[in-house]
């Protein structure tokens, strides 16, 4: 069937402008469907692509123009792709779907993708045209700046914005004497506010920059080359050199004159299409939902939605992105996102220390980050930056946020989290020991850009997680402006692109059934997936189709019922209903350890008993004795419902206040079983004293004379996490209501391995509340499907395995060698 | 002189997973792939001894259950940037029938 498909020709596809965002577009269309088109390429640039935002570092002379390629003209040859250096394209002819190249010369699309760019804005003043005045955009720009250095003294370079610092920055590393001139009075005011503005003026005279604030020039001075600049005040500036960096302009003409909807941009819908459906846009010549782009982050995610559609999968969004910015001047640290200002609705967050020349400021609304303006100390830049895409809710920690997510009380990594000032043979991770040189290394020297890179090529951050933060805070300090480069979004793992969310919204919108349909429908790069995404398919299957199970696709610990331990035994841990037994339950317990020679056995920290070093080979009789006691399994192994946790309550102890213990049982029974995102763990105290610990679990419940009140998103592992409050309620059949929606919406809207604690973290606990608390409608629906999912799960895995289910699993094939 | 051994019906192992073959001295992992393809590996990982059998299949390599590892499952090297190898064996279907060739 693909057969067929295959063999039809294949289509010609072009790109106009062979810069970072059309070239990621086409990388991104060779990772997705490498057989689809003839792909030809139009540059009008000299060369290869390359890193255009690291021209800054190549005028500073910190990288040379071999190291910012990105691809040559090699790997053009090796992809297959016809590259026509250094034609531009002059015309498109829409009817008759061709281009038309400045020899004249024309070539014929089924798809077209315009991506050219943008120009440097230059000033339409008198004089514009003559010698030494240019803008910063292109190499040939960067090759002016340094021959100009190599001859001529002074430079002056109009705009105080992120680029001009970057050029004046670069030029004075050349030996040029240089001036900024800026015709406000504060600079970069589009990313910095007045105090961190005059910070970021007085280190950049200190390095020598001269400016000029509040000047507006009116004329170009000079014969054939430039000599000066006359202002509007009259006063004149000699100079050899001129660079304009006011702004950039949109290459839109020659999608204008080939009738294609321009206003700013080239006009695109959500799929990155023009008005045209055969011509996709992509890049700072586009405009999309009014806005066009001037970083490489946004144009990037274009890049991604555009290869989706343009190999006809068809399912991508682009729905614009929320930037940041940083200048990549090097010693000097600024971090600039969203509204900085504010208005009067939003409250602003400051922290200004002059002597140390720092300065933090966050504006919020209804305690969320809407913009951040950081100098002098910005390790936690991205930090608030996630939080704020996120929307993350900050009042529980609003007033320590100021000093960073290192006081945060991440349990066992405190101040040294400022990965800046911490010593090159720190460990970082703690679970691979991995320290922060080695990170660091990697970082440089095999160029990694992502997380996940990070965690391929160092292990660091891929064990247990904790130190993800600090492994992301060395990644943007060791890239810089770099950093910027990495997807703002994370993927599931390297076997797709898409996140968790977008693969989970993808199997309930096309119904996909199972892991094969999600591959092939999401186009997989590998063709099994890995261990990663095939788990957490697995479970996103199986929250949607309660019956689903794919046994290979789940952790041996689920396969087997039991804990793989460090010598590949298991362990076994029966469920004990609210932490409570009876004489014969235990009698029974001890009979099979007795009868299987169990050689250690221990009470756990989840009130129940755990009998180890237990053989594979001998779980299924195991488990057939223990079933036949009454006992089901534990799932002390899964990503599940663990345990419910119960103090002695009023039935005994003096200080009860209401049956913990009968309800701990009520609750575990409603709960056992369950597949979850990740383990989750409940418990019940009998009064405020709190000694089942109820308020560091999922769900706790703390039994008042009153009632019940309702605890969640608690944690007691690698990272303390103490619960909300819910709610509080009358009767134990609303415990038990909640406790049921709860666990559904979280198991319908978690991420595959986050626990309530950093779940909650990152919805905030309104949505929580939306959900389950205030539309008592939608915690009905909730609950009933969370009762529906447990009827499945609720069959217990090792009655069915001593039944003799998958018993190949558990039986060895055992063969003779003669010698 | 080696020969070769039949193992099992190529149906007792489940696509994408493993059976584990034990002589008197050494465990084998056998994993079946998704085109009936068989692997033949010694159930150590080249780590610290994991029970490769146990893990999750994936191409042509496997995820050690202890800590993640990648091992392949034609070369029985380690993958990435991990380093360490273990053995593999010789292996073939016939009829329906696994069959093993041991040293
Ligand atoms: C057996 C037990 C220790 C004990 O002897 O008491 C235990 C044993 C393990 N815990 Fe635990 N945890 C046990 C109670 C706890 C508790 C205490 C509790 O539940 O009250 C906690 C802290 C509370 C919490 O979870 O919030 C706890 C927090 C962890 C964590 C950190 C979880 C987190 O979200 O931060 C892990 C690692 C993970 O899940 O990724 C972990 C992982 C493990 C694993 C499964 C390690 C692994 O991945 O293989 C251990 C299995 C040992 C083995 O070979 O059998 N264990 N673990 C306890 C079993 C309880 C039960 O009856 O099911
Ligand atoms: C000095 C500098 C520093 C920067 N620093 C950063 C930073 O730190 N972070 C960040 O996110 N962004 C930064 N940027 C911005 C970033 O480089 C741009 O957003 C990005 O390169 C735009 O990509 P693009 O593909 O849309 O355009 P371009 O990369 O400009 O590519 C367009 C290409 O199309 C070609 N072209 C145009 N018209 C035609 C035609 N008719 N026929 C053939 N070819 C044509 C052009 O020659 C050009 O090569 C910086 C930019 C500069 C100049
Ligand atoms: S704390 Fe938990 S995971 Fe760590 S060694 Fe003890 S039982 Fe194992
Ligand atoms: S034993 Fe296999 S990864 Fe450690």
């Amino acid at each position: 069937m693909t057969q067929d498909s295959k063999s039809n020709a294949k289509q010609n596809l072009i790109l106009v402008g062979n810069g970072m965002a059309g070239m990621r577009t086409i990388e991104e269309i060779l990772k997705l469907e490498p057989e689809k088109f003839n792909i030809t390429v139009f540059g009008d640039e000299p060369y290869g692509n390359y890193n255009r935002i690291m021209l800054s570092p190549v005028l500073a002379n910190e990288k040379t123009i071999d190291e910012i390629m990105l691809n040559d003209d090699d790997w053009y040859k090796e992809n297959n792709i016809q590259f026509e250096k250094g034609k531009k394209i002059t015309e498109i002819h829409r009817t008759r779907k061709e281009v038309i190249a400045e020899d004249g010369t024309a070539h014929p699309y089924d798809k077209l993708l315009i991506a050219t760019g943008s120009t440097s804005f230059m000033l339409p003043l008198p004089g514009v045209d003559k010698y030494g005045v240019i803008g910063f955009r292109d190499i040939k720009d960067v090759d002016t700046m340094i021959e100009a250095a190599e001859h001529y003294k002074k430079a002056v370079v109009i705009g105080g914005g992120l680029l001009g610092l970057e050029a004046a920055n670069g030029l004075m590393k050349q030996g040029m004497e240089v001036t900024v001139v800026h015709i406000m009075d504060t600079l970069m005011e589009r990313q910095l506010d007045a105090p961190a503005a005059k910070m970021l003026q007085k280190s950049l005279e200190e390095k020598g920059m001269n400016f000029l604030m509040d000047h507006q020039t009116e004329e170009i001075l000079g014969d054939e080359r430039v000599t000066g600049i006359k202002f509007t005040d009259g006063t004149t500036l000699d100079t050899d050199l001129l660079v304009m960096a006011v702004g950039i302009k949109p290459n839109i003409d020659l999608a204008a004159s080939a009738g294609i909807h321009c206003e700013r941009g080239i006009v695109v819908s959500d799929t990155m299409q023009t008005f045209d459906p055969n011509i996709y846009s992509v890049g700072e010549c586009v405009q999309h939902r009014g806005v066009t782009y001037g970083l490489v982050a946004p144009l990037f995610e274009q890049a991604k939605v555009a290869a989706n559609h343009l190999v006809e999968l068809g399912y991508a969004r682009y729905e614009g992105t929320i930037t940041s910015t940083m200048l990549k001047v090097t010693g000097i640290d600024l971090f600039s996102a969203g509204d900085f200002h504010g208005d009067d609705d939003t409250e602003e967050l400051l922290f200004h220390d002059v002597a140390s020349g720092i300065y933090k400021k966050l504006i919020i609304r209804d305690n969320i980050i809407v913009g951040t303006c950081l100098y002098g100390d910005t390790i936690d830049g991205t930090w608030y930056f996630q939080m704020m895409k996120d929307e993350t809710n900050i009042s529980d920690f609003r007033s320590t946020i100021l000093f960073g997510q290192a006081h945060l009380g991440d349990a066992g990594h405190g101040d040294e989290t400022r990965v800046a000032a911490m010593a090159d043979d720190a460990e970082i991770c703690g679970c691979n020991g991995v320290t922060k040189c080695e990170i660091v290394d990697a970082i440089t020297e095999k160029k990694l850009f992502t997380l996940d890179e990070v965690r391929a090529h160092t292990k660091a951050s891929a064990s247990c997680g904790s130190c993800t933060g600090l492994v992301e805070s060395l990644l943007a300090h060791t890239l810089g402006g770099d950093y910027s480069q990495a997807p703002s979004k994370q993927s599931m793992c390297g076997c797709t692109e898409l996140t968790h969310d977008e693969v989970r919204d993808a199997i309930r919108k096309h119904g996909l059934k199972n892991h094969e349909e999600v591959r092939r429908t999401l186009a997989w790069k590998t063709d099994d997936g890995c261990a990663v995404c095939r788990q957490a398919t697995n479970y996103y299957l199986l929250c949607e189709y309660p019956e689903y199970n794919d046994p290979e696709s789940r952790f041996i610990n689920e396969r087997a019922h039991g804990n793989i331990q460090k010598d590949g035994s298991y362990s076994v841990v029966p469920r004990m209903f609210g932490g409570m037994c009876t004489p014969q339950d235990l009698r029974a317990i001890a009979d099979v350890a007795d009868k299987f020679k169990v050689p250690e056995m221990k009470v756990t920290g989840g009130q129940r008993i755990d009998m180890f070093g237990i053989q594979k080979e001998d779980l299924p009789e195991m488990w057939k004795d223990l079933s036949e006691a009454g006992f089901v399994s534990g799932h002390a192994y899964g990503k599940a419902m663990r345990t419910c946790k119960t103090c002695v309550g009023d039935t005994w102890c003096r200080m009860g206040t209401q049956d913990s213990t009968g309800l701990g049982i009520k609750l575990e029974e409603l709960t056992w079983g369950s597949w979850m995102p990740h383990k989750y763990k409940l418990a019940v105290s009998g009064c405020p004293r709190n000694c089942a610990e109820a308020t560091i679990k999922d769900f706790g419940v703390v039994c008042v004379d009153s009632g019940y009140e309702l605890h969640v998103g608690g944690n007691g592992g690698i990272k303390v996490r103490v619960t909300d409050f819910l709610t509080k309620v009358d009767t134990e059949e609303e415990v038990l209501e909640f406790a049921g929606a709860f666990a559904q919406f979280y198991r319908e809207d978690a991420h595959y391995l986050e626990r309530t604690a950093p779940w909650i973290e990152r919805v905030g606990l309104d949505k929580i509340k939306a959900a389950v608390l205030d539309d008592e409608e939608n915690r009905k629906k909730l609950y009933e499907r969370f009762l529906i999912s447990q009827k499945p799960a609720q069959i217990d895995p090792w009655k069915k395995h001593a039944e003799g289910v998958d018993a190949h699993q558990f039986k060895n094939i055992k063969i003779t060698v003669e010698a | 002189m080696s020969n070769w051994l039949e193992i099992t019906n190529l149906e007792s192992i489940p696509v994408l997973g493993s059976r584990v073959v034990e002589t008197d001295s050494i465990k084998i992992a056998i994993f079946r792939g998704k085109d009936d393809s068989i692997f033949a590996i010694k159930d150590e990982c080249p780590h610290k001894q994991g029970p490769l059998s146990q893990g999750i299949m994936h191409g042509d390599s496997v995820t050690c259950p202890l800590h993640n590892w990648k091992i392949s499952l034609v070369s029985g090297e380690a993958l990435g940037v991990d380093e360490g190898c273990t053995n593999v064996y010789e292996s073939k279907v016939e009829d329906g029938k696994v069959f093993l060739k041991l040293s």
